[in-house]
């Protein structure tokens, strides 16, 4: 099963490094967003008892997620219209790849992209909204868990809309209501590290983890019947 | 089945082992519908299918557009579920879904479509296929000297190719693979005359090495040169009741007209 998620995930990250989707377009769709955030909202006014943070810095964390919970939908779309094209999700099946493989295989692959996209984001939104960071750990451990839940989740619901003519616009009507809980625990847990010295951040991140694992074996159960109903 | 690559004027290097464990059926009959009924879009586009096909034999499907050939092919690969009636393949259950994906294993399925990554070279397509099926990476060579996929086509990504050299790079995982069953879907679209010829070489081959082959074509008068046997669907389901030939193994290797195309 390793073998064959690893095989799906090296192929998947090896077409993006030949077609350049994720770095040539949904990279900048992601800055776009932050750049448009920051000039909708006023970069003068603080904060009230906030030891004079303004409110852009403030609202940093969940414009930062909300830039990249978007730009996931466009990742995950990605990966499985390479699947869909030219039959290869059936090709998939007569290989008998087992379907957790490909779930896990596609999930880890939109993982490793996500994880670059939201450094990149991340250190601009740093530099765009005058963040400054006061735990390191915990904001490594919140990006790490919350783009392991994304991808999850998104891969998950992928493989239902995979069978449905509608897929484009279904897609994101299931998952950005699912992607919901991820968005605030994600953006509380990023608060934390930057405004909180009482590692409260670690709660948040343990339970963006519990979720991810959660969908992870929502994913590899369900994955196998998705497949053979689309 | 050192002499099947022998035959493919390839060099024996690495030979994919057999999976005889899949294989249930006790006698010669590789398929075998009965009133099988297949939904596409709640479509029935098979409508009580009866079919059988015999270890050996080449079959060709034919036709007009919408007849059900290309969902037989799709229902015998294991891809689709029987709705009503039953069918078999290999010994394997098509109403079964565990024994449908051990069907996907031991037939080869040549659809309309590529099935190949336009973002990756043919070289990194096959390669990936034949890591997806188990199958041994030092066949790829052989194959895509004998497909005419190697030199400059080699490296080059499958959106550059025209649609002759897409089919050719889809037959190569094929041949790769090693199928009990080739199902063809118009094997011949897209191929030069030397492609078609080098499609009827590959086909004949592999069933004098123990395969059987299922295909369609609207080129009629090659499909019939190539089949032992030729049926006529209509309407999802024959047009008339097949004639079952011996097998061609059996016979010299050299292509037999169908009885019903006479």
């Amino acid at each position: 099963m390793i073998r064959d998620a690893l095989l799906i995930a090296r192929k998947d990250l090896r077409i993006e490094l030949s077609s350049k989707i994720i770095f040539g377009q949904v990279l900048p769709f992601s800055l776009l967003v932050l750049i448009l955030f920051g000039l909708a909202i006023s970069s003068d006014f603080v904060v009230a008892g906030s030891e004079n943070r303004t409110v852009l810095e403030q609202v940093a964390p969940g414009l930062f997620w909300l830039s990249i919970v978007f730009s996931s939908l466009f990742a995950i779309t990605r990966s499985f219209s390479l699947e869909d094209k030219n039959g290869n999700l059936d090709a998939l099946r007569m290989a008998g790849i087992d379907p957790a493989s490909i779930f896990l295989g596609k999930a880890l692959a939109i993982t490793i992209l996500m994880a670059f996209l939201e450094i990149v984001v991340g250190a601009l939104a740093a530099v765009i909204y005058r963040s400054s960071i006061l735990d390191i750990e915990i904001l490594a451990a919140t990006l790490a868990a919350a783009t392991f839940c994304i991808s999850m989740a998104g891969t998950l619901y992928a493989g239902v809309t995979a069978g449905s003519k509608s897929k484009d616009t279904l897609l994101p009507l299931l998952l950005l209501p699912t992607m919901a809980p991820v968005l605030l625990i994600a953006t509380r847990s990023t608060e934390a590290a930057l405004f909180v010295e009482d590692q409260t951040g670690w709660g948040w991140t343990i339970l963006l983890t519990v979720l991810a694992f959660l969908y992870t074996g929502m994913g590899m159960l369900t994955f196998g019947s998705l497949m053979e109903e689309s | 089945m050192q002499s099947f690559w022998h035959a493919l004027e390839i060099p024996l290097i690495g030979v994919a082992p057999e999976n005889k464990e899949d294989l249930n059926s006790s006698d010669d009959l590789v398929i075998e519908l009965n009133d099988a009924v297949a939904l596409l879009d709640n479509f029935p586009a098979l409508s009580g299918m009866g079919f059988q096909l015999r270890l050996g034999e080449i079959v060709h499907l034919k036709g007009p557009n919408g007849a059900g050939k290309s969902t037989l092919l799709s229902l015998c690969a294991g891809l689709l579920p029987i709705h009503s009636g039953s069918g078999m393949v290999l010994g394997n259950d098509l109403t079964n879904q565990t024994d449908r994906r051990r069907i996907r294993r031991l037939t080869g399925l040549l659809s309309h479509e590529s099935s190949l990554y336009d973002e990756l070279s043919v070289y990194a397509n096959i390669k990936f296929w034949c890591s997806a099926n188990k199958v041994d990476h030092e066949v790829i060579d052989p194959v895509m000297d004998r497909l005419g996929l190697s030199g400059r086509l080699r490296n080059l990504k499958v959106s550059a190719l025209s649609s002759g050299q897409r089919r050719r790079t889809s037959l190569a995982v094929i041949v790769c693979r090693r199928p009990r069953i080739w199902l063809l879907d118009e094997p011949y679209s897209g191929l030069d005359d030397a492609g078609q010829k080098l499609v009827d070489v590959l086909v004949t081959n592999a069933v004098s090495f123990g395969a059987t082959v299922m295909f369609t074509s609207h080129d009629s008068k090659r499909a019939q040169d190539l089949a032992t046997r030729t049926v006529e669907m209509q309407g999802g389901r024959l047009k008339r009741t097949p004639v079952v030939h011996e097998p061609i193994i059996s016979k010299s290797t050299r292509p037999i007209r169908s009885e019903e195309s006479a």
